[in-house]
């Protein structure tokens, strides 16, 4: 496929550098609010209008931005976007507003957003960066979708709210307490390892680690996994 | 007497009942970015008690002076998440100049500590629960205690299994994650306190 094409880029966010499994970026909203798949649905796409928006303009002011500020500049672009989400979301869906509370103005520290705001957007033009941002967004919202799926199937016999287990069906409430966030992505990553693992291993090199703002996030994300097809200046 | 009794309870549940990482999912990223051995663990968690306890203490006066007043408050995510880049910037130089034993010790970790979400998560949860300015600070070191005490003791389970066998599929990411679930059960014993 094409590099840097609208399709290339909705592939490459949805599949091949999925943000959760692959990339293994923005934890924190993937576990704390995937209670309920409506909850892993509103989140993703909440942060898929951020991702977006964000890249759009990071990507608009990247020659402007001097080098040495860009991430206080990329932090303030993305906080923007965030508080204005915010709002749109307290006063339009002000259910979702409530169920996901705390974790909306963290969006602005989830390191999605600065990460692809550093990998990609600042190297590459709007088009190209908009849908980069809608392809990892969607990839968010899938991956933490099945997730707050399988929590809610297990710990409440429901998904989407609709019952799918039988009514004789005791849930398993732990999978919807904190504990069983950690489990059910244990196993979602066991089995993303052993499916990796029958394709042959793509020859790409680690382009980069994300330096900065996401350095804490990059366990995986640096020890080899982060692959990206943009250059990097330095 | 009362205002202490409160001023503990909020303590307590910030640090272990309420476990900011185990319960709330906030700091993540260094939980298991940073676990592998406990003196970095340790670090890390000196790094973070340092700046959430400032950081509440900054934000809540700037809530208190600046967005109330004005009647800004709805800017607040923007102004805090600007005052915590600043705020980590201003501590890694002071501490460079002043302090460079201690700057060893945890300069490495600052940077970091910008998008460790538990920094914005304190800021905003003492507005959001109506702290003032004694309890937001004692809510912020608790809430750092807890991060500590949890990211310590999974860089000491972490360096005793280093050497265990685990299935293939579950090594690395999966393994840690498990491990964190079994704490986070752990962490529930401790809901009868309060």
């Amino acid at each position: 496929m094409k590099a840097n094409t609208p399709a290339e880029r909705l592939f490459n966010g949805i599949i091949k550098e999925n943000p959760t499994f692959v990339l293994v970026l923005g934890m924190c909203p993937t576990l704390a609010v995937t209670t309920a798949a409506i909850n892993g649905i509103g989140m993703g796409l909440t942060t898929t209008v951020v991702l977006a928006m964000s890249n759009l303009f990071i990507s608009l002011l990247r020659k402007i931005i001097p080098d040495k500020v860009r991430m206080p500049a990329y932090i303030v672009v993305v906080a923007s976007f965030v508080t204005i989400v915010q709002l749109l979301l307290q006063g339009f869906i002000p259910s979702l507003y409530d169920s996901l509370g705390l974790y909306i103005p963290l969006i602005v520290v989830n390191c999605i957003i600065l990460g692809r705001a550093e990998a990609y957007a600042s190297q590459n033009g709007p088009v190209a960066s908009i849908f980069d941002g809608i392809g990892m967004g969607l990839g968010f919202t899938m991956s933490i979708t099945i997730l707050a799926a399988f929590r809610e199937l297990i710990g409440a016999g429901t998904v989407f709210g609709f019952q799918i287990m039988p009514a004789a069906y005791e849930p398993a409430t732990i999978f919807i307490l904190a504990p069983g966030a950690f489990f059910v992505l244990a196993f979602l990553a066991a089995v993303r390892a052993k499916i990796m693992e029958k394709k042959p291993k793509e020859e790409q090199k680690p382009v980069h680690c994300m330096e900065g703002g996401c350095a804490s996030c990059s366990n995986e994300a640096c020890s080899g996994k982060f692959y990206d097809n943009t250059v990097v200046k330095k | 007497m009362e205002g202490l009794g409160n001023l503990l309870i909020i303590a307590v549940s910030a640090a272990v009942v309420n476990n900011v990482v185990l319960s709330q999912f906030l700091g993540l990223c260094p939980f298991f970015g940073v676990s592998k051995k406990i003196e970095t663990a340790a670090g890390m968690g000196g790094a973070v008690i340092f700046v959430i306890t400032l950081a509440s203490f900054v934000t809540g006066l700037v809530y208190k002076f600046i967005l109330v007043p004005l009647d800004m408050s709805y800017m607040q995510t923007i102004v805090f998440i600007l005052v915590i880049a600043a705020l980590v910037q201003f501590v890694e130089m002071f501490l460079k100049k002043s302090m460079p034993s201690l700057y060893q010790s945890l300069g490495v970790y600052l940077p970091l500590i910008t998008t460790n979400c538990a920094v914005l998560g304190v800021a905003l949860n003492n507005v959001q629960y109506g702290y003032n300015l004694l309890e937001g600070v004692v809510y912020g070191f608790a809430t750092a205690t807890g991060f500590t005490i949890s990211i310590i003791l999974m860089a000491g389970l972490r360096e005793k299994m280093e050497y265990n066998d685990i299935p293939k599929y579950f090594r690395g990411f999966p393994h840690v994650l498990l491990t964190a679930g079994l704490m986070a059960i752990a962490f529930f014993g401790f809901s009868g306190i309060i």
